[in-house]
């Protein structure tokens, strides 16, 4: 299978495929010589940080063992292919939870520590990298270390949120969060503008484990920056039931391009808006399932941006530059280009252990924008510079158009972290912001 | 929840574990037997946090001489699985006589003596199921594989035999015949064509569900049925000059 593609269907890529079954022998693979490598887990990444075009990439799917579960302290280890889902299958009846959940379940444990996730609890707990308490490392040049936050700590940091550039992860400690139910407890504000927003985050934020807003982010004038509030804790108590991880509903091919268009999203969002007007100061239970990942549900749901794919932009502008996030959603509704929703979360100011972390304290917005080619490149670019401007960052896990000047500006620790990279590895996102 | 007795052997092997997986989460007490006793302790962590009981014993299976000890150590089991095998090269084989020797002994002529004393076991407690993987390569000798396939093809007939003289003791032999499965083992043959590759997940779970109802021969996906009745019933006068 050498058909490896990031979530985005970016286009497809020469790259040549090894999968291997245990862990000792990750690095030893037949293309062992040819060519730089990457480790590839679930592809759930959008843009080319999960490439390496004319390189190797290693399949972590047959690297999916649990290795050792403590279910007293809440201690887990297991091979970097495992994905989140598996992981909470498993732990979830135990009355453990994982410290932080991104946006898929079908993300590998490899993957969440070299993208470094986040979840709706950042403001709370930080990043998933805050919970890894060790991972073994395996590099071109045949050595392997057992890092911790003391123990080579320098390749600890690099390789948090390092996007797989500093080598392979063999297995990985992580510590987990107890619960005593599967469910959630879940209160939902609909909301108009940005202000509106901070006085929700301001209500919620000592009290509430996990907050998200959905923005309509295709509508102007008065519907402008509407959106609906979520608030959430773990139910004091409860079944410790886990769905099955098999999705009942799969998008079998790719809609035609002209699917998503400015009227049929603005469609979709006035439905979405009003449903939850509905709901509107209430407080549901809601299985974590269907709170952290509803787009598990809908298998493949990539498909619906059609064949030609589609880009995420994920961004964040820090505290004090709301002005700008407006100006930035006026530009997204002017052009009509947005998707459906777009999800805005306030990040906290807990600080993460990987020197190249996304996430810092200010306001983030996530979305998608449908492929039209040059006019949607044209748009993200003009939003980045915007971006960059208010001192802000952009999203490696999300993008394909970062430019190299960006990246530095982002990622204040790039010259230490390029004495980390293992020059036996690369990825189409490196060399294109290294060049 | 199963107080059950499953003795996996060969329990190494990608199908293995993705059998024992769907096992373990039924809270099985497995048993594991493969050679290599790190890999064996790795398959064996795996299992237990999903929720199996795990013993494991390192042994090399095609190793005759050590069945008796082997069987002694394991005791009583009411569940068998016969997953270990190798592919060899056909060329290979066909050269050099020793390799072809090896892959008979592997694939047929020790698990043949396994199958006895497993066979033995079951019949004088009147209960129990051997599940076996064999293949569709079985079915037909080809000359691209004839080797492979003489040895699953004496596998599929013994476990026939078997079959007939253990139902009388309420005894289910199991006999599986997959098709092209994609694992280590199948790691350097071109994926082509790609519809009928399918995930050991896909074996294991129709493996698991076919035992429950007691079929006794299965192929797995469905369709190798048909395929092998199509190539089955072409005249050998025909065949013999096809190159596949």
């Amino acid at each position: 299978m050498s058909d490896y593609r990031s979530w985005g269907f970016t286009p497809p890529v020469t790259q040549r495929a090894e999968v291997p079954a245990w862990r000792e022998a990750a690095l030893a693979g037949p293309h062992a010589a040819t060519g730089t490598r990457l480790a590839y887990g679930r592809g759930r990444s959008y843009g080319d940080s999960c490439l390496n075009s004319g390189g190797v990439l290693i399949d972590t799917r047959g690297l999916d063992r649990f290795i050792a579960f403590d279910r007293e302290n809440g201690l887990l280890t297991a091979e970097p292919g495992v994905t989140l889902a598996q992981i909470l299958s498993v732990i979830v009846p135990q009355g453990w939870f994982l410290p932080v959940s991104p946006g898929t379940s079908f993300a590998t444990l490899g993957g969440a520590i070299a993208n470094d996730v986040h979840g709706k609890n950042h403001h709370v707990d930080g990043t998933f990298g805050r919970f890894i308490k060790r991972f073994v490392l395996h590099r071109s040049t045949g050595e392997v270390f057992e890092c911790t936050p003391e123990v080579h700590p320098e390749l600890f940091a690099a390789t948090i949120g390092g996007l797989g550039l500093t080598g392979m992860i063999t297995e990985a400690t992580i510590a987990l969060l107890p619960i005593k139910g599967a469910g959630m407890d879940v209160s939902i504000e609909t909301f108009h503008g940005l202000e509106a927003f901070s006085a929700l985050t301001a209500k919620y934020r000592d009290t509430h484990r996990y907050t998200v807003a959905w923005l309509d982010c295709a509508s102007g004038g008065r519907n402008f920056a509407r959106g609906v509030y979520l608030a959430a804790n773990h139910e004091e108590q409860g079944s410790l039931d886990v769905p099955p991880v098999k999705s009942k509903l799969t998008f079998p091919f790719a809609l035609p391009s002209w699917t998503l268009n400015r009227h049929s999203v603005r469609a979709f969002n006035q439905v979405y808006f009003q449903r939850h007007q509905m709901l509107n100061g209430q407080i549901r239970p809601q299985h974590y399932q269907g709170f952290f990942y509803p787009l598990d549900a809908i298998d493949r749901w990539n498909r619906i941006y059609g064949s030609k794919g589609f880009h995420q932009y994920q961004f964040v502008v820090p505290p004090g530059a709301e002005a700008v996030m407006e100006a930035v959603l006026r530009r997204i509704v002017q052009s009509g280009m947005g998707s459906f929703l777009a999800v805005l979360k306030e990040f906290g100011d807990v600080p993460s252990p990987g020197l190249m972390s996304f996430p810092r304290p200010g306001l983030c917005l996530a979305l998608d924008f449908a492929n039209r080619g040059a006019r949607t490149e044209s748009l993200i670019h003009e939003l980045d510079a915007m971006v960059m401007e208010a001192n802000g960052a952009a999203y490696p896990a999300k993008d394909r158009l970062m430019s190299a000047a960006a990246f530095q500006q982002y990622f204040p620790a790039l010259n230490a972290f390029s004495e980390q990279v293992d020059p036996g590895f690369a990825s189409d996102f490196w060399r294109r912001v290294s060049e | 929840m199963s107080d059950k007795i499953e003795v996996i052997l060969g329990a190494t092997s990608g199908l293995a574990q993705a059998t024992a997986r769907e096992l373990a989460a039924t809270g099985a007490t497995l048993v594991l037997v493969a050679r290599d006793s790190v890999k064996l302790a790795q398959v064996g962590s795996d299992l237990e946090a999903r929720g199996a009981t795990v013993r494991a014993h390192a042994s090399d299976l095609a190793d005759i001489k050590g069945h008796e000890a082997l069987m002694q150590k394991i005791g009583d089991a009411d569940h068998w699985w016969v997953f270990y095998g190798t592919l060899p090269d056909q060329s290979a084989c066909q050269e050099n006589w020793a390799i072809a020797a090896e892959a008979l002994n592997v694939n047929f002529v020790s698990a043949a003596s396994l199958l006895t004393r497993i066979g033995n076991q079951l019949e004088a407690k009147g209960r129990g199921s051997v599940s076996v993987v064999s293949s569709v390569a079985g079915d037909r000798g080809r000359q691209s594989n004839y080797v492979y396939g003489a040895a699953k093809g004496a596998l599929s007939l013994f476990c026939q035999g078997l079959r007939n003289r253990l139902s009388k003791a309420n005894v289910h032999v199991m006999t599986v015949k997959p098709g092209f499965i994609d694992t280590p083992m199948t790691a350097d043959i071109p994926k082509k064509p790609a519809v009928l590759w399918v995930p050991p997940e896909k074996v294991a779970s129709d493996m698991v569900r076919a035992r429950s109802k007691g079929r006794d021969v299965i192929y797995t996906p469905w369709f190798w049925r048909y395929i092998l009745l199509i190539i089955c019933s072409v005249p050998e006068r025909i065949f013999k000059k096809l190159s596949l």
